[in-house]
C-alpha cells in the first residue's frame, strides 16, 4: 500500500517538472510538427491516469525510460552510479559507528561527569556542521595543505579508465586487477569523503548509544553483575552493551538510509560520480525519467532498510523469538 | 563461633544531600540470620546496598565503624570493594525478572560467577554450573542452564539467583526482599532452600524484608527500622515481648488464626520515633 | 484573599506561563544552553542592526580588490568580485533569520493543525493524514526539499516553501500523539457535553495543551532548517546571487577555495555556529522539560 503511494508520488514529481521534457529532447528550434510528434511519442497527450498505468506497466518490465542527460536507459545509469555511493556510504557508516558507538558508551558510563559533557558537545558539533562545508575544509587541510588525502574523484587521474570495471566498487576492482598503486590511490580518495559523510552518522550514533546505555545502566541486572564482583569494563561491555546490540543494529540500518542526504552534498563537493550527484543533476535538468527512477530507488531503499531493521530485531533479541 | 562478629556496623549514615535517609544504624552480624524489618522508606534496602557500596554516586556513606571480617569497608575504594563482592559478600535481589540479564543464558550468568572463583576449563565450568543448579533443587539443570531468564518461572529464577550468588562461596549474604515478588506458595520453598544453604555453608545472612510475620519464624534476630533509624533490636523469639511502641504496633496489627478480633488495630505513628 | 483586578484568568494559560518562567530559569542555569541562547540573541541583534554593523556595502563589487586575505580594511577578506566577506556575512544573518522564522511560522500552525485534527477525529481522517505524512517522512528532508525546489524553480521563497513542506510531518506526528492521549480526557468530554463544537474544543482546549511540546520540537528543528537551507543554497537552489546567503556564498567561493580559504571558511563557520546554538537551545529545552529530572 505504501509502495503504491510511493509510486504515485514519484509519478507526480515527474509530471510536475517545470522543464518541458519534449523541448529538452527536440531542442528549442524545432518546428511545431516535430514537437507534436515527440509529444505523442512520449505519451504525454493521454490523460494522466492512462499515463500512470503505462508507467506502472513499464516498471513491471524493468523499464525506467531513458535519461535525458546521458541518453541511456535509466536502469543502466543507476547501475553505474549506485556502486560508487554504496562504497562511500558503507565506509562512512563503518567509520561513524567505530567512532560514535564507543563514544556513546564512554559518555554513558561516566554520566554527568566530564566525559559525558565532552561527548555531548562533540556529538552536537558534529550534528550541527554543514557537511558540504566540512568536506571543503577537509579538502583544504588534508589535500591542499597536508597532501595526505587524494583530491576530487574516486581515483587519481593517472589511473582513471585503466581499471576494468567488475563490481563498480573501486576498492574491490583495483584489488581484482592486482594493481596495488591504484588500490592505494582509490583508498586515499575514498577516505576523506567517507570521513566527512560519516560525521553526521557518528554524531547520531553516539547520541543514541549514550541514550540506550543510560537506560540499561539503571537496570537491576547491572547491580547483580556488580555484586558478582565483575570489573567495570565487563559490566559495561559484557552486560549493558549486550542488551543494546539489537537497538544499535536497528538504528544503524536507519542511519544508513539517512546518509543519502549527506551523500547528495558530499558527492557534489568531491566530484564523486555517485547516485547523489546523479539525483541532483537530473533534478536540476528536469530529467523526468531519471528523477522518477531515482526517487523510486530511494523509496525502495528505505523500505528495504526498514524491513532489514525489523528482521535483525527478530534474530538478535531472544525475547522477540518467543 | 568466631571471637568477634563477622560484620560490625556502628553509626551508619547515608545521605543524598543535607538530610540523611539512614542515621545512626548500629548492629553486629555473626553466623546467624538477622532480619532488617521496616516499611517502604524506612531505609532498610539502603543499609543493605551501603554495605556493598552499591549506592548511586551522589550518596555519602559515613560511619563510626564499618568492619567486615576485620577489614574497614568505609575506607575501601572501588577496586577493593569489587574484590570483596561476590567472593566474600554477596546479595540476592527481589525480582529475578529484572535482576537477571535478559539476553544472557542462565548458565552463562552463573558461569561468570564460577569463573571468578577459580580458573576452570569450559567443560569443568559447565559441570560446576549444573552442580550449583542441582543444589538449589532445580530438576533439569542442563536444560535450565541453556534457557533465558524470561523462560523460567519466578521461583526458579530466584533459585538461579541464589545459586549464582553463592557460587563463589561468600561468607555473608544479604537477601533484599527475596520472596516479595514470588507467589505465596513458592515463598516457603525458597525460604526453606535459603535455610538449608545458610546452615550448610555457615553463612551470615542479612534478611531485609517488610514482612514481620515472615521473618519472626525464619530469622534468629530482628532489627526494626523506622524513618532511617533502628528503633529496636531483639531476638525473634522475644518479639511478642517487644518494648518499642512501633514494634508492638506492628505485632498487634498482625492477623492471627488463633485470636479472633473484630477490628485490626491501626498503627498510630509518633513523631518521636523518627527523632534520636 | 484579595480579589484581583485582572480579568478572570484562562486557567491553562496562566499555569502555563508560570511553568514557562520556571523553565526559562532552569534553562539559563545550564551553561551550554546559555551559550546557545546568547548566540541566537547575537544573531537576531546582528540581523536587526546589519546595515550599521556591516563595514561595507555587501553588494558592491570592487574587482581590483578581489580575493584579498583578511586585513584591517576587510576583516574577513574579499570574494572574487571584491565584495567584503564580513559585510556579506552580516547581511546574510537577515536571510538566515528570515528563512528560520518563516519556516517555523508556516510549519508550526500547519503541522499542529493537521496533527491535532488527525489525533482528535481519528478514523479515516487520521489514516489519510498519517499516510501522507509517512510518504513525506520516507525521504530524507534535503532530498525532498531538493525535489520540491527543482519542481518550483530556484529562489528564496520557493526554498522556504520546500523546507516547510518537509518539516511539517514530525510536528504533525507529535501533535497527533498528544491529541490522542488527551481526546478522551474528562475535561474534553465535559466541554463536548456542554455543547462545544469540535472547532471550539480543538482551538480552546486541545491546542493549548499540545503547544509546549510542539514549541520544543520546533526549536530543535530550527537547527536542521538552517542546515537544509544552507545545503539548498550551496546547490544553487536557495537565495539567488547576489544575495549574501551563506550556503550560496560557500558555493561561489568554492572555485577559489584552495587559494582563498576565507571565502569559504567564514560563511561555513557562521552556519555551524547558528546551527549549534539552536541545537544547544533545543537540547537544553528538552532537558529542562524532562519530567524525570524535575527538581
Amino acid at each position: 500500500m505504501a509502495l503504491l503511494g510511493l509510486l504515485l508520488l514519484t509519478f507526480m514529481i515527474g509530471r510536475v517538472m517545470p522543464l518541458d521534457p519534449v523541448l529538452a529532447i527536440v531542442g528549442p528550434d524545432a518546428d511545431r510538427a516535430t514537437y507534436e510528434q515527440v509529444h505523442k511519442q512520449l505519451g504525454l497527450d493521454r490523460p494522466l491516469w492512462v499515463q500512470f498505468g503505462r508507467y506502472l506497466g513499464d516498471l513491471v518490465q524493468g523499464d525506467l525510460g531513458r535519461a535525458l542527460l546521458t541518453g541511456r536507459p535509466v536502469t543502466e545509469d543507476l547501475a553505474r552510479v549506485l556502486p560508487a555511493t554504496v562504497e562511500l556510504a558503507t565506509l562512512a557508516i563503518l567509520l561513524g559507528a567505530l567512532l560514535g558507538v564507543p563514544l556513546g558508551v564512554w559518555a554513558a558510563s561516566h554520566h554527568k561527569r566530564w566525559p559525558d559533557h565532552v561527548a555531548r558537545i562533540v556529538g552536537l558539533a558534529g550534528h550541527s556542521t554543514p557537511v558540504f562545508w566540512f568536506g571543503m575544509m577537509g579538502l583544504l587541510v588534508f589535500y591542499a595543505w597536508l597532501g595526505w588525502a587524494g583530491g576530487i574523484g574516486r581515483i587519481g587521474l593517472g589511473f582513471e579508465g585503466a581499471i576494468p570495471r567488475v563490481t563498480g566498487l573501486m576498492l574491490i576492482d583495483t584489488l581484482l586487477a592486482g594493481d596495488t598503486a591504484a588500490f592505494r590511490s582509490a583508498l586515499r580518495h575514498l577516505l576523506l569523503p567517507a570521513c566527512v559523510l560519516g560525521l553526521h552518522s557518528m554524531a547520531y550514533l553516539s547520541r543514541m548509544t549514550r541514550s540506550f546505555m543510560l537506560a540499561q545502566l539503571s537496570q537491576e541486572y547491572i547491580t547483580t553483575a556488580r555484586v558478582k564482583g565483575l570489573s567495570r569494563r565487563r559490566v559495561v561491555w559484557g552486560h549493558a552493551f549486550l542488551n543494546i546490540r539489537v537497538q544499535l543494529l536497528t538504528i544503524l540500518a536507519l542511519a544508513y538510509g539517512g546518509l543519502l542526504e549527506g551523500a547528495v552534498l558530499v558527492e557534489t563537493v568531491f566530484g564523486w560520480p555517485g547516485f547523489g550527484s546523479y539525483l541532483t543533476g537530473s533534478l536540476l535538468l528536469g530529467d523526468m525519467n531519471a528523477v522518477m527512477g531515482s526517487v523510486l530507488v530511494i523509496g525502495l531503499l528505505f523500505v528495504a532498510l526498514n524491513l532489514t531493521a525489523d528482521a535483525l530485531y527478530r534474530v538478535f533479541d531472544p525475547r522477540a523469538r518467543a | 563461633m568466631t571471637a568477634s562478629p563477622l560484620l560490625q556496623v556502628q553509626g551508619l549514615q547515608v545521605a543524598y544531600g543535607p538530610t540523611p535517609i539512614v542515621h545512626g544504624v548500629s548492629f553486629t552480624l555473626g553466623r546467624e540470620k538477622l532480619a532488617v524489618v521496616g516499611e517502604s522508606g524506612s531505609g532498610k534496602t539502603t543499609v543493605g546496598r551501603a554495605l556493598l557500596k552499591l549506592l548511586p554516586r551522589q550518596a555519602r556513606i559515613g560511619a563510626e565503624r564499618l568492619q567486615f571480617d576485620g577489614m574497614d569497608l568505609l575506607q575501601a575504594g572501588e577496586r577493593d570493594m569489587a574484590a570483596l563482592r561476590g567472593r566474600r559478600l554477596s546479595m540476592i535481589m527481589q525480582d529475578p525478572k529484572y535482576s537477571l540479564n535478559p539476553v544472557m543464558s542462565i548458565g552463562r550468568q552463573i558461569a561468570e560467577a564460577v569463573q571468578r572463583a577459580a580458573k576452570l576449563s569450559h567443560a569443568e565450568c559447565n559441570e560446576r554450573v549444573e552442580t550449583l543448579l542441582a543444589r538449589v533443587h532445580i530438576r533439569d539443570p542442563k536444560r535450565v542452564a541453556a534457557q533465558y531468564p524470561h523462560e523460567v518461572s519466578g521461583g526458579m529464577g530466584q533459585r538461579v539467583m541464589i545459586a549464582m550468588m553463592l557460587a563463589q562461596r561468600p561468607q555473608l549474604l544479604i537477601a533484599d526482599e527475596p520472596t516479595s515478588a514470588l507467589d505465596v506458595s513458592v515463598r516457603q520453598e525458597v525460604l526453606h532452600l535459603l535455610d538449608e544453604l545458610v546452615a550448610e555453608q555457615g553463612l551470615a545472612l542479612l534478611f531485609i524484608s517488610h514482612d514481620l510475620n515472615l521473618v519472626r519464624h525464619f530469622c534468629d534476630r530482628v532489627l526494626v527500622m523506622y524513618a532511617g533509624r533502628v528503633v529496636e533490636t531483639l531476638a525473634a523469639a522475644d518479639l511478642p515481648r517487644a518494648e518499642h511502641p512501633y514494634t508492638r504496633g506492628l505485632m498487634a496489627a498482625l492477623p492471627s488464626l488463633r485470636q479472633r478480633r473484630a477490628v485490626l488495630p491501626v498503627l498510630q505513628r509518633d513523631a518521636a520515633w523518627s527523632a534520636a | 484573599m484579595t480579589t484581583s483586578a485582572l480579568p478572570a484568568p484562562v486557567g491553562v494559560f496562566q499555569a502555563w506561563r508560570a511553568d514557562a518562567a520556571a523553565t526559562a530559569r532552569k534553562l539559563l542555569a545550564n551553561p551550554l544552553t546559555a551559550v546557545g541562547v546568547a548566540v541566537i540573541a547575537l544573531l537576531v541583534g546582528v540581523a536587526l542592526f546589519a546595515p550599521w554593523i556591516a563595514t561595507h556595502d555587501p553588494l558592491r563589487q570592487q574587482l581590483d580588490a578581489a580575493l584579498q586575505p583578511p586585513s584591517g580594511a576587510h576583516w574577513f577578506g574579499t570574494d572574487e568580485f571584491g565584495r567584503d566577506v564580513f559585510s556579506r556575512l552580516v547581511h546574510g544573518t537577515r536571510i538566515t533569520l528570515f528563512i528560520v522564522t518563516l519556516v517555523t511560522v508556516v510549519v508550526g500552525p500547519l503541522g499542529m493543525g493537521i496533527g491535532v485534527v488527525s489525533g482528535y477525529f481519528g478514523g479515516r481522517v487520521d489514516v489519510l493524514c498519517m499516510r501522507v505524512a509517512d510518504v513525506f517522512l520516507s525521504f530524507p528532508s534535503l532530498v525532498l526539499a531538493l525535489a520540491f525546489v527543482a519542481a518550483l524553480g530556484p529562489g528564496l521563497d520557493h526554498a522556504v516553501l520546500a523546507i516547510a513542506l518537509t518539516a511539517w510531518p514530525p510536528i504533525a506526528r507529535l501533535a497527533r500523539a498528544e491529541a490522542m492521549t488527551l481526546r478522551n480526557a474528562d475535561f474534553i468530554v465535559a466541554a463536548q457535553l456542554q455543547g462545544a463544537s469540535h472547532l471550539r474544543v480543538l482551538w480552546r482546549h486541545l491546542a493549548p495543551l499540545c503547544l509546549p511540546s510542539v514549541l520544543v520540537r520546533l526549536t530543535m528543528n530550527m537547527a536542521s532548517v538552517v542546515l537544509t537551507a544552507a545545503g539548498l543554497g550551496f546547490l544553487g537552489l536557495g537565495a539567488q546571487p547576489p544575495l549574501p546567503e551563506w550556503g550560496s556564498m560557500i558555493s561561489e567561493g568554492r572555485r577559489y577555495m584552495l587559494d582563498s580559504w576565507w571565502t569559504v571558511a567564514a560563511p561555513g563557520a557562521a552556519i555551524l555556529a547558528v546551527s549549534m546554538a539552536f541545537n544547544l537551545l533545543g537540547d537544553g529545552l528538552n532537558d529542562a522539560l524532562d519530567p524525570r529530572q524535575s527538581s
